[in-house]
């Protein structure tokens, strides 16, 4: 049986990876992180496990943090709400969970999983629904999997839970949700739809808390060593350089809900003379460069600082960043025609066919 | 218009005076231990000018003493004369996890940390309450604070950038407790963020006793010295809050050396546009300005070790200055520096670390020092050494411009020999008289400013930031400025992701003139 303890060195690498791998958003894992360094520091303690070691009939709870990032800013995910979402599914259902589980790696709640399993003493899955952040519920392996989509919780701090006990369909899920976590002042802790061991080990995207902790710490020793952290990253993950550049413009517009827009940039070094553009939904969907539509969901792209090797984020990205862009390889359930109609570039509006970066 | 701008840095302090829009005239005096003194000197040999006088010998009508200086950002780099400080957040039972000064480097924390208190209050994104204030743990809180004999108070409310009732109602608690309580409202300094501004307003809160003595020795400097003008403190963005507020607020001049240095080459150059090059002996400052204002750093500063994100200067810092040191083989500039014992360890001046500036003495750019003593150095190598200089130059530049066509640049600070003629992607290089004293002539030159940084709901963009201007004119009135002369130098809103009802955040920041005393 391998689990394994999560050290406090890996919660910084998982931080700066989960960042990376929430291609633009899902939010910076900052407070999560420090949440996470003062439960260890009060002596709580997080184990890894692998999804290959569940049975097939044991229940794991999936964690999500849902909200508007500026809101999170101001009320800060306390680490008892979120292990009290699970706590009210487990009350719920009469399940005991085996484990908990991120719905997504990417972003903040890449880490948020671990905050609510300190408290209730039960391992993080070393897997995901994701394989990065979306913006939307049913953009989910589960979902592509048809998976049951409910039942759902939903709790604010002060003492509000509450339970979405049926919906016929992933964006019914996405939709009552939605509602209730407005009215809680657009920030709520939840356990999304629980999943059998069986689920997760077919649905499930595997091996992710251990990537994004991989990526974290290639990024981290490189800028110890003042190396390239970019070069570190290719160096451990098999993805693609597409761009160096610097941002010239930056379009941001507020529509049915989402963050949209688009980020301009003009080339350096190789790509000198080259202009890319990124459309984004809060996460990065689809890069052009010079007119060509070169990387698009569910390919990962991801902007990173050209000098530090960190996560740059579709809210904050600023004229004069000095950036890299790469590929990494979308998780395979994605690839699937199902998978395309859930999370393809025309899920998000773009009439584009899916070419990956990685098909040669 | 006349009015004395003092620069008070860590080696020189410079004064300036600025008279119907010309620098009448400027000097440099050594900082001294006790800023008063160095000051008063200061002053003492700008009236040894003579420019401080009419010509019957009368004293000249001034308008206004603005001081800059990094004393209060340096006592929080330093950790010295700091107050300790009772945090009070408003907010429970949210954020519980998170406590005040949870993120400060432990030395500081330890430093500064006097007590945490959490209880109810704060509100909502849009501007629903939170939880209702608990008036009660309020006082409650106060009473120990009292016993604990802390009198400097930071009080932080969830979302008071919006709605900042709960952290004045608590204020007023407070001070009913603790009559002398020097208190800091996180709402005073700005923007959405809670950790981030909590830990500005206990910075702030931090700097109250420092503060007070300090601005107090500085209107003592200009009473000894029978100048009979009001004093302003100039701030992090190029504008200045008579002394009052400043006492208030140390946080907000914690930039103000290098906001200065730029202002003042925007005057100096008669350009509002332009990238400017601030080269000092240890290090360069490179920024943009806007409207004849420093481009702001709209993200996380941090200071000290502690996160903060309020209106401070984007600059970028690099290694090179008047006193770095050379070496040849290979050509390598910088970043460590002789610093201010450039005149005895530069070899020029008989000591035995090239720097740059030997460089320029040895090429005759400079004419300082012994040339017989760097007559050893040929044509080619100072030029290598130029050069590479050059090269550090132009790819700061490069970094801080946020368009792709030539700007101008303005070189100022001591080392600005350092800046050639000619640099890529820059259409002028501009070197102006007096650009040593910069930073003290951007001090003279200060105006006043109001911001407003808020979320407005089920309102049309162009309503949103009327409403937003008319806020940020009202603060500007408030800190000192005369209406009339107030204008829009930066706005900008943003839509805000998963809020219902057309949600956007409007920034706006307007100047104004010193409203005449």
């Amino acid at each position: 049986m391998s689990r394994r303890d999560i050290t406090a060195d890996d919660i910084e690498s998982l931080a700066v990876g989960a960042w990376i791998l929430g291609t633009g958003g899902g939010g910076n894992p900052y407070l999560p992180l420090l949440n996470m360094r003062a439960l260890y520091r009060e002596g709580y303690r997080v184990q890894l496990m692998d999804a290959s070691d569940l049975a097939d009939d044991d229940w794991v709870g999936v964690v999500a943090n849902m909200g508007a990032p500026l809101v999170g800013q101001e009320r800060l995910t306390d680490s008892r709400t979120l292990a009290r979402a699970v706590a009210l599914m487990e009350e719920h259902t009469g399940y005991r969970f085996a484990g908990l589980m991120s719905m997504e790696i990417g972003g903040a709640n890449g880490v948020r999983s671990l905050m609510a399993a300190a408290h209730l003493k039960r391992p993080v899955i070393d897997s995901d629904t994701m394989g990065r952040a979306y913006p939307e519920a049913q953009m989910t392996s589960v979902a592509v999997g048809g998976l049951r989509p409910y039942p759902l919780t939903a709790v604010d701090v002060r003492g509000l839970e509450s339970i979405v006990d049926k919906v016929p369909t992933w964006k019914w899920t996405e939709r009552v949700a939605r509602k209730i976590c407005v009215e809680y002042g657009s920030v709520a802790a939840t356990c999304q739809p629980p999943r059998t061991g069986a689920e997760v080990k077919q649905w499930a995207i595997h091996g992710t808390t251990t990537k994004a902790m991989a990526i974290g710490h290639a990024v981290r020793e490189a800028q110890r060593r003042h190396d390239d952290p970019v070069a570190a990253i290719l160096a451990v993950e098999p993805g693609k350089l597409l761009y160096k550049g610097k941002v010239i413009e930056v379009e941001r517009r507020a529509t049915e809900g989402f963050l949209r827009g688009v980020v301009r940039f003009d080339g350096l070094d190789d790509w000198r003379g080259s202009a890319m553009t990124i459309n984004f939904q809060n996460e990065w969907i689809v890069a052009h460069r010079d007119g060509e539509a070169i990387a698009m969901s569910p390919d990962l792209i991801c902007v990173l600082d050209s000098v530090s090797g960190e996560a740059v984020g579709s809210e904050t990205i600023r004229y004069g960043q000095r950036v890299t862009v790469i590929a990494l390889p979308p998780p395979a359930i994605f690839l699937s025609p199902r998978g395309l109609q859930h999370v393809g570039p025309r899920a998000f509006g773009y009439d584009l066919e899916f070419r990956s970066v990685f098909k040669t | 218009m006349r009015r004395i701008g003092i620069d008070v840095g860590g080696t020189n302090t410079d004064a300036v005076l600025i008279e119907d829009g010309k620098v009448a005239g400027a000097v440099k005096a050594p900082t001294s231990e006790d800023v008063t003194t160095g000051i008063l000197d200061s002053l003492k040999s700008l009236a040894a000018t003579g420019v401080l006088k009419d010509p019957d010998g009368k004293l000249k009508r001034i308008d206004g003493v603005m001081i800059g200086t990094t004393h209060f950002i340096n006592a929080v780099v330093q950790r010295r004369h700091l107050t300790k400080v009772a945090a009070l957040r408003l907010g429970m039972p949210a954020s519980a996890s998170l406590p005040p000064f949870c993120d400060w480097p432990e030395d500081l924390a330890n430093l500064v940390r006097g007590g945490v208190w959490m209880v109810e209050g704060g509100h909502e994104y849009d501007g629903r309450p939170f939880m209702p204030l608990d008036e009660a743990a309020v006082t409650a809180a106060a009473q120990e604070m009292r016993t604990a004999g802390l009198k400097s108070v930071g009080i932080s409310s969830i979302f008071s950038p919006l709605d900042p009732s709960h952290e004045r109602r608590a204020a007023e608690l407070v001070a009913a407790v603790i009559p002398d309580a020097a208190i800091t409202c996180s709402s005073d300094l700005g923007r959405i963020g809670l950790l981030e501004r909590e830990n500005a307003g206990l910075l702030n809160a931090a700097l109250a006793d420092l503060s007070r003595e300090t601005i107090a020795a500085f209107e003592k400097a200009i009473d000894d010295s029978g100048i009979a003008a009001p004093l302003f403190i100039t701030q992090n963005d190029g504008t200045v809050a008579e002394a009052g507020q400043a006492r208030r607020l140390p946080v907000y001049s914690f930039a103000s050396g290098a906001t200065n240095s730029m202002r003042g080459a925007a005057y100096l150059s008669g350009l509002a546009d332009a990238m400017v090059i601030d080269v000092g002996g240890t290090t360069t400052d490179v920024g943009q300005l806007k409207l004849g204002f420093p481009r702001e750093a709209n993200s996380v500063v941090k200071v000290g070790g502690v996160r903060t994100l309020f209106r401070m200067p984007d600059l970028l810092s690099i290694g090179l200055g008047g006193g770095s040191h050379v070496t040849l083989d290979p050509v390598k500039v910088g970043p460590v520096s002789v610093g201010y014992r450039l005149l005895r360890d530069g070899i020029a001046f008989g000591g035995q670390q090239l720097t740059t500036t030997d460089i320029a003495v040895a090429s005759g750019v400079l004419a300082l020092g012994d040339r017989n003593k760097v007559a050893h150095l040929d044509k080619a190598t100072c030029q290598k050494v130029f050069a590479e200089a050059a090269r550090m130059a132009e790819e700061a530049i490069d970094r801080m411009k946020t368009e792709a066509g030539d700007v101008p640049l303005i070189a100022v600070g001591g080392g600005a020999f350092l800046i050639p003629e000619k640099l890529p992607g820059v259409s002028k290089v501009i070197h102006v008289e007096h650009g040593d004293c910069a930073n003290a002539v951007g001090a003279a030159i200060a105006q006043v400013s109001g911001e407003c940084d808020q979320i407005f709901k089920d309102m049309s963009r162009r309503d949103a930031i009327a409403a937003a201007q008319g806020i940020a004119n009202d603060r500007a009135v408030a800190a000192g400025a005369a209406r009339k002369t107030i204008s829009i130098i930066e706005s900008e809103d943003m839509p805000l992701a998963y809020l219902p009802g057309n949600s956007v955040r409007v920034r706006v920041r307007v100047v104004g003139d010193v409203a005449a005393s």
